[in-house]
């Protein structure tokens, strides 16, 4: 377990904050950040940027069954976030209202426990995403 | 002139009613409502603790200063549940703020004061000649506060934060802090040993000789030493156990009842520990005006007060955040048994 922990750490920028990148070349936003744009190949120039903390579900499901280390918080949704710069990532909705949680309801970033699961062990952090308005 | 440039509260959207604690043991939670003068307390949910709240009031504070957060050279979390025993709270607070890393970080625990602790802290850093780095100072009170399951002090441990940034540029400050003092003796009216669970605390102990007398002993001292008087000021600010102390002791002082009432957020929320008199403080500030004077006492058990003169400038009114009263209302209710799984205080969870 502890053995994972530098792989955690070295993504904690991306987990806290977002930080992903963007191709100067044709403008396409990358989370997580990509070592080449798909679309450019060689041509595109890929810098550093935060993605926007707000964005839409473009689709979820309630999960009833979690994986390890989540057993204790299901039913839970996650979803498909289209970010407000057209980056997607996945995500878990939390402290939303189960009528709200739709397709198109827009959302934003919160900062939460990504996972606890050894009460001697490092606690992860992370973004996860609530319904606003 | 040296003050606030910006603030920020944080409550979890989850409320428990005092009537639904009281009911799984078999009391009278009408009475104890009315006694303690709190109808519900704020819950965190599973994935909360005091990071995650100190993480949302810091980056609501950092918005409404409307500064670049790596320009923050100091920052102070204030709780008495820090996540980790040993790995600080602050460290992660600055990297999810983006103010690592050119910063000193620490956490402070002093029960509920430890937050008005780490504003002193930043009030000495920032106006200091050595070091002369530190433009901003960020201090942050944040409590997921735990009572034992049928405890006194279940029906009022709550959890949420709220977050100060310090500066020194009279065009960014919207509310200068005129003085500050503090009063602190050895008192053990609350306390928790290290790898117990829930607190401890010494009963009816807790009122005259360790609330009482701390609030008392700074309000006056503070008094004395910058020559004010109760009528001099437009708000008064106390810690909030509950809801009747603040009450009680500001009558105590002389203040009227009228002065209090912006400031009293445990009878909505519960006593959020570290957080109760910094969103009390918010509280006020969403409605200050140019030039209105705040008097402000924090109470930390163990124990000690520090208390704080506060001046709105006309900045203040430029650019308000969402009130702290507003944040109230974004509330879902709960039952004992989601409570209890949300506060982990099943063992098995
Ligand atoms: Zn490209």
């Amino acid at each position: 377990m502890d053995g994972a922990l530098p792989l955690i750490w070295r993504k904690f920028g991306e987990r806290y904050d977002l930080d992903g990148n963007k191709c100067g070349t044709c403008g396409t936003a990358y989370f997580p950040a990509r070592a080449v744009c798909p679309k450019c190949r060689r041509k595109g120039t890929l810098v550093a940027q935060k993605m926007p903390k707000k964005g839409k579900i473009v689709t979820f499901t309630e999960l009833f069954a979690g994986p390890a280390g989540f057993e204790h918080e299901t039913p839970y949704f996650i979803a498909i976030i289209e970010l407000d710069n057209k980056a997607r990532l996945l995500s878990q909705v939390v402290d939303s209202e189960k009528e709200k949680v739709k397709v198109g309801a827009r959302v934003e970033k919160v900062f939460r426990k990504i996972s606890d699961i050894d009460p001697e062990g490092p606690i992860a952090y992370g973004y996860k995403f609530k319904v606003v308005g | 002139m040296i003050g606030i440039v910006g603030y920020g509260a944080y409550v979890p959207k989850y409320r428990i009613t005092i009537e639904e604690i009281a009911r799984v043991w078999q009391k009278d939670g009408k009475a104890i409502s009315k006694g303690l003068n709190v109808k519900e307390k704020a819950v965190g949910s599973l994935d909360e603790d005091a990071a995650t709240i100190a993480v949302e009031a810091a980056r609501k504070a950092v918005s409404h200063a409307g500064i670049e957060a790596k320009n923050i050279g100091a920052l102070y979390v204030g709780s008495e549940s820090h996540p980790y025993a040993v790995k600080p709270t602050a460290s992660i607070v600055a990297d999810a703020i983006g103010a690592s890393p050119d910063l000193t970080a620490a956490d402070l625990e002093f029960a509920c004061k430890a937050g008005t602790a780490g504003i002193q802290m930043c009030l000495g850093l920032v106006g200091s000649e050595m070091p002369k780095w530190i433009e901003y100072g960020m201090s942050i009170g944040a409590d997921t506060a735990q009572g034992r399951p049928g405890d006194a002090l279940e029906f009022t441990a709550a959890s949420g934060g709220a977050a100060y940034i310090i500066g020194k540029k009279n065009e960014e400050i919207i509310a200068e802090i005129e003085d500050t003092y503090s009063f602190t003796t050895d008192t053990p009216d609350f306390w928790r040993r290290p790898h117990a669970e829930f607190p401890r605390h010494a009963g009816r102990f807790t009122g005259e000789p360790a609330y009482f007398k701390h609030s008392i002993g700074a309000a006056k001292g503070m008094m004395e030493r910058t020559g004010t008087k109760p009528s001099d000021f437009d708000y008064a600010v106390f810690h909030q156990p509950n809801g009747k102390f603040p009450i009680r002791v500001a009558k105590m002082l002389g203040f009227e009842k009228e002065q209090i009432e912006q400031g009293l957020t445990t009878p909505h929320i519960g006593n959020t520990y570290s957080a109760s008199m910094m969103l009390g403080l918010a509280s006020v500030l969403d409605k200050a005006k140019a030039g209105e004077r705040i008097f402000a006492v924090s109470y930390g058990s163990g124990a000690g007060s520090d208390a704080f003169v506060i001046k709105a400038t006309k900045n203040i009114e430029k650019n308000r955040p969402k009130p702290v009263f507003e944040l109230f209302k974004e509330k879902e209710y709960i039952d004992y048994a989601t409570y209890a799984k949300f506060r982990k205080k099943l063992k098995s969870l």
